[in-house]
């Protein structure tokens, strides 16, 4: 038997290491186990990270972590056939930090990270697969890898998206492929000259650009690219239940979209360095398991805190906030020296009361607003034919932008549809 | 550019193999399964028809997502993940 931790976390990624760094901070002994070979060794997204919470423990962050870039254009397109119809937000650039958000690939960044929390005081213990949980009545008490045990005052589950130990502690139940989005995603390498020039970018700052429409054949989810420094992160997102329905494969529609204008043209002469896939958890607050159990947390993707509203796609920092407040319920039991379940209910009015619960809940219709497969087969082309009115001239006379939509809409849609689908998207996002 | 053929998309990655199978189906309910959903959600594309109306599963692609356990409501893969240390190590991610 090994000796007594203070709390053991599951999963190397954002949660678990936060988590990890703050308790270790707070000078508690705690150990992270993680399946990869190094930390990050798993784990894969699309892009951009809102550092708001990191910047709170690990202040200017940024200056010392693999960044990529720094975003400072975020542009969402709807695709139809050859027609694009874009808008973008952008902000000068500025020094400290030199973006509003950032892109970073996970296997780098949490290295960074995992080191950072080793510093702090934590162990992190790689190539080591939490198998099991470790029971004494009803109060979890630790976790078996393989045949050794390893107890613990309190076990947190950062284990990911698949949350096999949260399933075995009966706080998970089945998950289910409607609520799953999967992502896939090439990193495509290119010069930095060449990048910055294709993109319109100076050094170090970055774009993130959404796709919605044809990438996806009309199935809910999207194409994405981000710019990294020497690279681009491009892929696309898309329910995972839909998937099978229509018989489509992911990494055909990955093809599909990388061979498509305006993509083929960005992605011009870059080299494949890496194809990868995962799952997201997007049921929203309905879909959330129970979060805590005696001596038991469930953070991060484990725990289904992931936002998507279509315009915002938003699982790290929820990742890092619910670490946060894991470390402090687990330091409150700590001090207190009580580890009942009521002990750890203090978690879930934690997230309650920050923006994770507040955000889930205010988006709670989301996940129903965005099954709807006009956003995806209809709209992009809608708006493309509008934009096509405007930017084009084909010697008819002119029209007012009310009537070229009202048009368009009679046409192609309903009104009473196009009215209803407009009530449902002010409702959800 | 690759091709788009996933192989040799899976061939740029970094993996650590093992010895050890970590998903296996059940060969009984997968003869009888149709449209056999696994066969398109797999973006490794681990999944295979096979001769004899057998569904064969290769490991080493596999980018452990877990879309063919979430999609296989038969339950017929007996999913898990490598044992620690094994299976994809991105460098990216």
């Amino acid at each position: 038997m090994n000796p007594e931790f203070d709390a053991i976390i599951v999963g190397a990624g954002l949660a678990g290491l936060t988590c990890a760094h703050k308790l270790a901070t707070q000078g508690l002994n705690v150990v992270v186990v993680e399946r990869g070979k190094f930390a990050g060794a798993k784990n894969m997204w699309g892009g951009a990270f809102y550092g708001s919470m990191m910047g709170e423990f690990i202040p200017h962050f940024w200056k010392e972590a693999p960044i990529e870039r720094y975003l400072v254009k975020h542009t969402i397109s709807f695709l139809s056939k050859d027609r694009c119809f874009s808008t973008s937000f952008a902000t000068e650039p500025k020094t400290d930090p030199p973006g509003h958000a950032f892109t970073i690939l996970r296997s780098q960044f949490d290295q960074w990270f995992a080191r950072k929390a080793t510093e702090a005081g934590a162990i992190v213990a790689c190539g080591v697969e939490a198998t099991d949980l470790l029971r004494d009545g009803d109060q979890f008490v630790g976790i078996k890898a393989g045949a050794e045990s390893f107890p613990a005052k309190a076990v947190v589950l950062c284990e990911g998206v698949n949350a096999v130990l949260a399933q075995k502690a009966g706080l998970q139940g089945e998950l289910k492929a409607q609520e799953m989005k999967l992502g896939v995603k090439e990193i495509i390498g290119l010069p930095k000259e060449t990048l910055e020039q294709r993109f319109n970018l100076g050094d170090r700052e970055g774009i993130s650009w959404q796709f919605v429409g044809s990438p996806t054949q009309g199935l809910p989810g999207g194409g994405f690219l981000y710019t990294n420094q020497k690279s681009l992160s491009v892929g696309i997102v898309v329910q995972l239940s839909e998937l099978a329905k229509q018989g489509l494969k992911a990494n055909e529609l990955l093809e599909n979209f990388k061979n498509s204008w305006p993509v083929r043209d960005l992605i011009k002469d870059g080299e494949l360095q890496e194809y990868s896939a995962h799952l997201i958890p997007l049921s929203g607050i309905q879909g959330m398991p129970k979060m805590y159990a005696p001596g038991l947390l469930v953070a991060g993707d484990a725990a289904g805190l992931v936002l998507g509203t279509g315009l915002i796609l938003e699982g790290g920092n929820f990742a890092v906030a619910s670490g946060l407040a894991a470390a402090d319920t687990v330091q409150r039991c700590s001090e207190e020296k009580n580890f009942s379940a009521d002990a750890f209910s203090r978690y879930q009015k934690i997230l309650g009361n920050n923006f994770v619960l507040k955000d889930l809940e205010t988006f709670k219709r989301a996940p129903e607003f965005l099954e709807n497969p006009r956003i995806y087969n209809q709209y992009p082309d809608l708006l493309c034919t509008v934009g096509e009115m405007i930017a084009c001239s084909d010697g008819r006379p002119r029209q007012h932008l009310s009537r070229l939509v009202y048009d368009q809409v009679r046409e192609k849609l309903s009104l009473s549809r196009v009215i209803q689908d407009a009530v449902q998207a002010m409702r959800a996002i | 550019m690759s091709q788009g053929k996933i192989e040799d998309k899976l061939a740029v990655n970094k993996y650590i193999p093992d010895q050890e199978v970590h998903i296996r189906l059940n060969a009984e309910i997968c003869r009888q399964c149709s449209p056999r959903p696994c066969l398109h959600v797999c973006p490794a594309q681990c999944y295979k028809e096979g001769s004899d109306q057998q569904v064969i599963f290769s490991f080493e692609g596999c980018l452990e997502c877990g879309s063919c356990r979430m999609i296989c409501d038969r339950g017929a893969i007996d999913w898990t993940l490598p044992r620690g240390g094994f299976g994809v190590c991105y460098e990216f991610g």
